[in-house]
């Protein structure tokens, strides 16, 4: 086996017995992005000689006996987390020259485990976008056809976790961006509940709604993963104290007893609607009966509410984004326009030159709805929408553990196909907004194939806190769903 | 609900941005047709609900208020785009 093809569990275990280094590792995957990336653009930025010095510190760590799971492991980042010097573009034009000068929290844990940063990944500006074509570099094609978007915004990491560029990734979800860009690219992706990890570095788009969480190959490596970031941040004021669990214990529970005693709910409201493909359908049904030989019980549920999600999360969103993008004013980082003449027209000019059309849309969007006369036609409004969301969530785990769904729509859509009308690619978001409304947890696991041949994902959603039983019910539906291919040709 | 190029370019004014000329009508139109999918809202019956404004807990987070030292000013202006000692450059703002 090539060690690119390696889980990271795997991985893990053969650099703790010393049968690999992560210097190998490392170079394995630097060279496979070297020959490949050219073709697929998941990397915004990937340093050799940072990536390849980490390794040799990791493999001295392993050498003393000082490892954890993650050292030695080569990971991509989305790069909208902070790295100390290392640049963080947001695949923004206004960010290009941007070097933080500290670490996000996650990418501080990931360092002090001596996992090893490989590159920074491709995404939608400022993670505004289902498809990664909003980056104002270059769109990521999809790893398994190149005529495809990988999804987004996380879409650079989960096209190259699918390509076998990294052991696994770190993405953001706001409204899916971890989930969908997973789900069409044939790996797995874990939205934590809100609060679960620490937002801290992360670049704010809609901080009630934004999380971070990983990308990985297999339910079991995204637990890994997980354990890591996981855990309160004095500096994040939303991030939860609640206790952190050893997350495989989920993977456990499934190998002691199956899914016996888990209610698994399908939302009645989901599967009437219009627009679902057939080969979405089926994919989905089959992983309803999956589950059911493994012992959960299927119900209905009911989310009342769904008509009006990809409404009331296309109101909140731009709100807080026209806010959290006003810091960016040429002022203390980023581009400045050069030939302002006072500084109203700096501020505007940088602005116009440095944000991307779908950016600048939601901004104009979110200030509309937040100003005088309309707020509370919209905002408002939209936040009792989400009350009442939050309630539905809250009453259909009153009898279900998991809320089974697709991920989006359609599996992955041609480069272009969505990208001249907005409303059109907000409306793919209909399965995944939900969960980042309601501050719940969300995994998206590979579930099959179109008669195309591309990937589509099966999403689990439960309680707030409860990423157990996804993992659980995850890694059930992974072992059982016998895949003809798990990783593209590349 | 139709909106007009005069209520785009004062919104882009709050928000500090310019629109050209060019882009000045097709965003009207997307625009528009955003709003006009937003209106979905209207529908929904939400007497007596009160907003959720985030799905953290809702309660307030303190700490101890202990000085830490500040990472100074080679740090916090190492990003800037122009600068003058310690101070941030900005262009002439009182004219």
């Amino acid at each position: 086996m090539d060690l690119h093809e390696l889980t990271l569990a795997e991985a893990s275990r053969l650099l703790g017995k010393k049968k690999i280094s992560s210097r190998e590792l490392t170079r394995a995957f630097l060279e496979r992005i070297d020959t490949h990336d050219k073709t697929f653009n998941c990397f915004i930025s990937v340093d050799k000689s940072d990536a390849m010095a980490q390794a040799r510190v990791a493999d001295k760590q392993i050498a003393s006996e000082n490892q954890t799971v993650l050292t030695g492991i080569p990971m991509a980042l989305k790069d909208l987390l902070c790295t100390r010097g290392m640049r963080t573009t947001c695949g923004s034009k206004i960010l290009d020259n941007f070097v933080p000068r500290y670490d996000a929290s996650v990418v501080a844990k990931l360092k002090a485990a001596h996992g090893v940063i490989i590159g920074k990944t491709n995404l939608d500006e400022f993670a505004m976008g289902s498809s990664t074509e909003n980056s104002a570099y270059f769109p990521t094609k999809n790893p398994w056809h190149t005529d495809y978007v990988p999804g987004g915004s996380s879409g650079g990491s989960a096209a190259a976790v699918a390509a076998q560029f990294c052991c696994a990734a770190l993405g953001t979800d706001t409204g899916g961006s971890i989930r969908q860009p997973a789900s069409h690219c044939g790996v797995v992706g874990l939205k934590p509940t809100y609060g679960r990890v620490s937002r801290f570095g992360l670049v704010s788009y809609a901080s009630s709604l934004d999380q971070i969480g990983p990308i990985a190959r297999t339910v079991e490596d995204a637990a890994l993963v997980l354990n890591l970031i996981a855990g309160h941040d004095p500096k994040d004021s939303t991030c939860a104290s609640q206790e952190v669990p050893d997350f495989t214990a989920g993977l456990a529970a499934f190998d002691k007893e199956g899914l016996k005693g888990m209610t698994v709910g399908i939302p009645k409201e989901y599967l009437g609607m219009e627009g679902i493909d057939p080969d979405v359908l089926t994919v989905f049904e089959n992983a309803a009966k999956v589950l059911k030989d493994l012992g959960a019980e299927i119900v209905e549920a009911s989310l009342p509410h769904t008509p009006y999600v990809v409404a009331a999360y296309y109101v909140i969103a731009p709100c807080e984004a026209s806010s959290n993008l006003a810091r960016f004013d040429g002022v203390r980082y980023g581009f400045r326009a050069k030939e302002a003449h006072d500084l109203m027209d700096m501020y505007k000019q940088t602005k116009s030159k440095g944000f991307g059309s779908e950016v600048q849309r939601r901004i104009i969007i979110g200030t509309y709805a937040l100003s005088a006369g309309y707020y509370d036609a919209y905002y408002a409004k939209a936040s009792q929408v989400r009350a009442l969301i939050m309630e539905d969530f809250s009453k259909a785990f009153e009898t279900c553990d998991i809320l089974l769904s697709p991920v989006a729509p359609t599996p992955a859509f041609c480069i272009g196909e969505k990208t001249h009308d907005p409303l059109t690619m907000y409306l793919t978001d209909i399965f995944t907004l939900s969960a980042n409304m309601a501050g719940v947890p969300g995994l998206s696991v590979p579930g099959g194939f179109s008669a195309k041949g591309l990937p589509i994902g099966i999403q689990m959603m439960a309680n707030r806190f409860d990423e157990l039983s996804l993992i659980r019910a995850g890694y059930g539906l992974e072992k059982s769903l016998v895949l003809d291919r798990r990783f593209p040709a590349l | 609900m139709k909106i007009s190029e005069q209520e785009v370019e004062n919104i882009a004014h709050l928000a500090r941005l310019e629109i050209d000329d060019q882009s000045k009508q097709s965003i009207c139109e997307q625009l528009s047709s955003i709003l006009d999918y937003m209106d979905k809202l209207a529908h929904v019956d939400v007497t007596g609900v009160k907003p959720a404004s985030g799905a953290a807990f809702m309660h307030n987070v303190l700490r101890e208020d202990v000085p830490h030292p500040a990472p100074g000013p080679d740090v916090t202006l190492a990003n800037a785009p122009q600068k003058d000692a310690d101070y941030y450059l900005v262009p002439r703002v009182v004219t």
